[in-house]
């Protein structure tokens, strides 16, 4: 199976980046005048899990979606300083944005399978992106997806069904499953779990170390717990007087939830914040 | 309505237990102080009073052992407020062995039944006061977070050791002396060796004080004299 090669590709394959698979550099976000997120540099190490916490209105989930410009679909939405991935800055004027989120894939905190069957939930996004290969191997990709998001063997025998039969837990892993299908770099997740009963949300946490292996996955998540017990790294993001949200502090994780240097991080994740 | 403090219930518990720590610290004082006493006075049931007692001791010690276990498991307290119930749960350990302590002084003497004491007690009472009185300030100053004290009161250890040392060449001379004082030298040896043990583990307490405030593991250094012994012996 080939994809159509692009730019961005190209340069992944020859660029392999160090240690980093997405660096911010002094990055701002701003809706309209709104400084929304200021100057923030943060290095995500390649397959390894970085967790983004912090209050809400903090600028968590927009500093996410800042790694792959999904920020952009909001009209006034722009962003000044750089993110570099495998050696090209995503917010340079001639990068498609299109072709980053190819690479740089998203899953929702509300579960948004299409409406479709559960087959053609995978196969439609690898069609989309120049899958050129025969049914088999088609078949092939798709059964890859879905066991590599754990849904393999609730599903196998009803590919058929419409992906909005499944359980809420089912129906983000097919999200997961859909993502993973066109083989993105890095998976962004926003709150994957929030919206899940306990125990569909232990099987996405355990999913999501298991994805580690072969992708970096940065993941924004209000539960803290959740963030110490799925995380190697945790980056911690609070807002100053000007509503403008920053990182406060990036570590790993053992040492932010046991020993964090900054006052204001221990008041947070100690629930003793404001 | 006034301000809610969010860990309300987290901080009134683990408040309950330190009041709690400060309770067991006094038990297990007075235990020791008791049975070295008891020693001295070659008081039979008193020690048997003492050696029961223990029950006691580790009956709290099961009952605060659960209570942080509760408090981690319906908490979930992270950072400064989880290194303090680990720290919680070293303590009560500590405690409960210096308890320990002082109930094998209180077997020493029943053990020794009617026989007169190899020497009159005077360096192991010392013991006993100096390592009662670094427990004491020892818990004080894990209650109070107050690493200044914790990183001093090791350092009082020497004291004890001195004297555990002072002991034990006394006891092996009357040894040598006098073969048929053997049994009582031995027995006065174990006594003084739990004083000298009970010594350390309030080092340890110290120890927990520093890693709860600042998160820092360390381990108070040996004596220069005991770095010598290694090169001595090589």
């Amino acid at each position: 199976m080939t994809y159509q090669t692009q730019q961005i590709h190209q340069d992944i394959s020859g660029n392999t980046n160090g240690k980093n698979a997405i660096v911010a550099k002094d990055l701002s976000i701003y809706y309209g005048d709104f400084l929304a997120v200021k100057k923030v540099s943060l290095e995500i190490q390649k397959q390894k899990i970085t967790a983004i916490i912090g209050p809400s209105g903090c600028g968590k989930s927009t500093m996410l979606r800042a790694f792959n410009r999904m920020n952009e679909l909001v009209p006034t939405a722009h962003a000044t300083g750089e993110v570099i991935f495998y050696g090209i800055n995503i917010y340079d004027q001639n990068i498609d944005p299109v072709e980053v989120r190819r690479h740089i894939g998203m899953v929702f905190q509300k579960p948004n399978p299409f409406p479709k069957t559960i087959y053609e939930n995978i196969a439609w996004g690898a069609q989309i992106n120049g899958f050129k290969g025969s049914k088999s191997e088609m078949d092939n990709l798709v059964e890859e997806a879905l066991v590599g998001a754990a849904l393999w063997e609730e599903v196998k025998d009803k590919l058929d069904q419409s992906g909005l039969s499944l359980s809420g837990g089912q129906q983000q892993r097919l999200c997961i499953a859909r993502t993973i299908a066109i083989k993105p770099a890095i998976i962004l997740m926003d709150e994957p779990a929030s919206a899940l009963d306990p125990l569909a949300t232990l099987k996405i946490e355990e999913l999501m170390k298991e994805l580690a292996k072969n992708y970096t996955i940065i993941v924004v998540t209000h539960n803290m717990q959740q963030a110490a017990r799925v995380s190697d790294y945790t980056a911690f993001f609070t807002m100053g007087d000007d509503r403008a949200g920053f990182l406060m502090e990036f570590g790993e994780t053992n040492q932010i939830f046991t020993n964090p240097k900054q006052k204001v991080t221990e008041d947070y994740i100690t629930g003793r914040f404001g | 309505m006034s301000a809610i403090n969010p860990r309300e219930t987290l901080d009134r518990s683990l408040k309950e237990i330190l009041d709690e720590i400060l309770v067991m610290g006094s038990m297990v004082e007075e235990a020791v102080k008791a049975s070295v006493n008891s020693l001295k006075a070659r008081d039979l049931d008193a020690s048997r009073k003492i050696y029961l007692g223990d029950q006691e001791v580790n009956k709290k010690h099961f009952e605060l052992e659960n209570r942080c276990i509760t408090l981690i498991a319906t908490q979930q307290p992270m950072a400064k407020d989880l290194r303090l119930l680990a720290s919680i749960l070293e303590v009560i350990t500590e405690l409960e062995r210096i308890g320990d302590y002082a109930k094998g002084i209180a077997r020493i003497n029943v053990l020794m039944g009617t026989e007169p004491l190899v020497k009159p007690l005077i360096d192991i009472p010392r013991m006993a006061d100096k390592a009662i009185n670094m427990l004491h300030r020892a818990l004080g100053s894990f209650v109070a977070g107050d690493v200044e004290s914790a990183r001093e009161i090791p350092k009082e250890d020497d004291e004890v050791d001195y004297l555990y040392n002072q002991v034990y060449r006394e006891l092996v001379t009357y040894m040598m002396d006098d073969t048929s004082t053997i049994d009582r030298a031995n027995y006065l040896l174990w006594a003084a060796h739990n004083l000298e043990r009970m010594a350390d583990r309030v080092t340890n307490i110290c120890e927990r004080t520093i890693y709860m405030v600042t998160g820092e593991m360390l381990e108070f250094d040996h004596t220069d004299d005991e770095l010598d012994m290694f090169e001595r012996n090589l």
